[in-house]
């Protein structure tokens, strides 16, 4: 009973021992010790009984959480190009080389690096695999969370610095936004019952619904409050809506998940006055349980503003100073906030700060308007 | 595929380490056994390393001449290797499993040895 925690299993064992018994026995003799015989023989189909079951459940969980294998491997490449042991800046220039097909030019000028870097990085991570031995393999069913975790990272990463550089787009730049999206869909069509990737897909389709009202005629980014709303994809809205729906039904919440629910709180107000704050709220506080990160606080501090107060929000991002002294977006919302309360003396240094951080020319054209006004 | 597990710890890990109850002790020791144990059939080798201060440093120069003899480890770092286990494993996966489940805190560097 000690090796079997069910008495059934322990009776069946004891059973096939003693149908062992009987057949050897009158053959082989009785054994000079017939109870450590059978104590033996039985342990023994236990530890085999149990090592088979341990399979057999294995098996199950595969089926719990299929993967659909694409027959060009695919899956294993995104796996391969997103492996926690290549840096960063690696696995995206990977994916984006060997996933996504784009060339090394059409890389480098994405990501405003020059083509020699992107060559090297893809280099240097090649080298990296060969000489480690990462496996071109899919994850077990039981370090699944994390890596599909780190590829949703990837991917959002990517989604992230396409979706801000678009705004100086030239016309022949690969749609970096368009090729992480497409990434994601491919990840729901591979893993059904993942919710995961579902939640990711559902924030970009969230992000792009609204990429119309994002730039203004001249060029200019438009803040989220001052967004024309009519002019956001009202379908592609409902399309995500649906898609958060059906990852909920899975019952295992995530923070893509809550990203995507927060988005789609912005993107269900049909005006920035009408935002349903307290619930936004309530998401960021259920988003810190899976990692209480410092830019998570920070955005969580501006639904804070909008449920409590200012000074509330104020003294919560003072305590992200230190942290987040290098991010553009903290001095931009300490600034936002400190205009609000009067300190318009600490503002302006704060937007300034901001100016020095970012490259990004729409974001920098946005601080110095706001500094003039 | 051979890799060397390097067990490091920086001074903090080492005094975290030496403020450890007999008891505390004990336990982290049974762990770190357990460890091995577990993955014997994996392990080719193993030692645990006296600290940096017991190490002695051969430093040979590029063009050539006596080597210098110093006291001390050889890195600058704040870091010091306090064990290694030799490993013969299918992929890196597996040797991050192995590392991802050590239980005597600090860094476990994986280096894939030189095949020969």
């Amino acid at each position: 009973m000690r090796i079997l925690d069910d008495f059934s299993a322990a009776e069946e064992i004891v059973q096939d021992a003693l149908l062992i018994a009987l057949e050897q026995w009158p053959r082989a003799g009785i054994p000079d010790s017939p109870r450590a015989w059978l104590q033996t023989v039985a342990r023994r189909r236990a530890i085999d009984r149990v090592r088979r079951e341990a399979r057999y459940r294995e098996k199950l969980a595969e089926l719990d959480r299929p993967i659909l294998q694409q027959p060009d491997n695919r899956l294993e490449l995104i796996f391969l190009c997103c492996h926690p042991a290549l840096a960063p800046e690696a696995q995206i220039a990977l994916t984006l080389r060997a996933v996504c097909g784009m060339t090394t030019r059409e890389i480098a000028s994405a990501f405003l690096v020059s083509e020699s870097t992107v060559a090297q990085r893809i280099l240097r991570a090649r080298k990296k695999i060969g000489a480690a031995g990462i496996p071109y393999a899919l994850p077990r069913a039981d370090e699944l969370d994390g890596r599909l975790g780190q590829v949703l990272a990837v991917l959002y990463l990517l989604f992230n610095e396409g979706y801000l550089t678009s705004g100086g787009a030239s016309a022949d730049r690969r749609d970096v936004v368009q090729d992480a999206a497409w990434l994601a869909a491919l990840l729901t069509s591979l893993f059904p019952l993942e919710p995961e990737p579902m939640g990711l897909l559902a924030l970009m389709r969230l992000h792009m619904a609204r990429a119309s009202a994002r730039f203004d005629a001249a060029g200019e980014l438009v803040l989220l409050r001052d967004q024309d709303r009519r002019r956001w994809d009202q379908r592609a809205i409902g399309e995500a809506i649906a898609l958060i729906s059906r990852a909920a039904a899975l019952h295992r919440p995530g923070p893509y998940q809550l990203q995507a629910a927060i988005a789609a709180c912005h993107a269900e107000a049909s005006a920035w006055q009408t935002t349903d704050w307290p619930q936004i709220l309530i998401l960021y506080d259920l988003l810190m349980r899976h990692g209480p990160s410092p830019v998570v606080r920070l955005n969580r501090a501006v639904a804070l503003r909008h449920v409590v107060s200012a000074e509330a929000a104020l003294s919560e991002v003072q305590t992200l100073a230190a942290e987040l002294d290098g991010y553009h977006l903290f001095h931009a919302i300490y600034a936002d906030l400190l205009v609000e309360v009067g300190q318009h003396e600490l503002a302006r240094a704060a937007e300034l700060r901001a100016l020095t951080l970012t490259h990004n020319p729409a974001e920098q054209s946005l601080l110095r308007r706001r500094m003039v006004s | 595929m051979k890799y060397v597990l390097l067990f490091c710890g920086t001074p903090e890990d080492a005094a975290a380490f030496e403020a450890l109850t007999p008891e505390a002790l004990r336990q982290r020791y049974g762990e770190v056994g357990r460890w091995f144990q577990e993955h014997a059939a994996k392990i080719l080798y193993s030692d645990q390393l006296q600290p940096p201060t017991t190490a002695t440093t051969v430093r040979h120069a590029w063009a050539g001449g006596e080597p210098v003899v110093t006291d001390g480890p050889f890195m600058e770092a704040k870091e010091g290797i306090g064990g290694y286990a030799s490993i013969e494993v299918a992929d890196l996966d597996e040797a991050l499993r192995m590392a991802r489940t050590w239980p005597g805190r600090g860094t476990v560097e994986i280096r894939p040895a030189v095949a020969r």
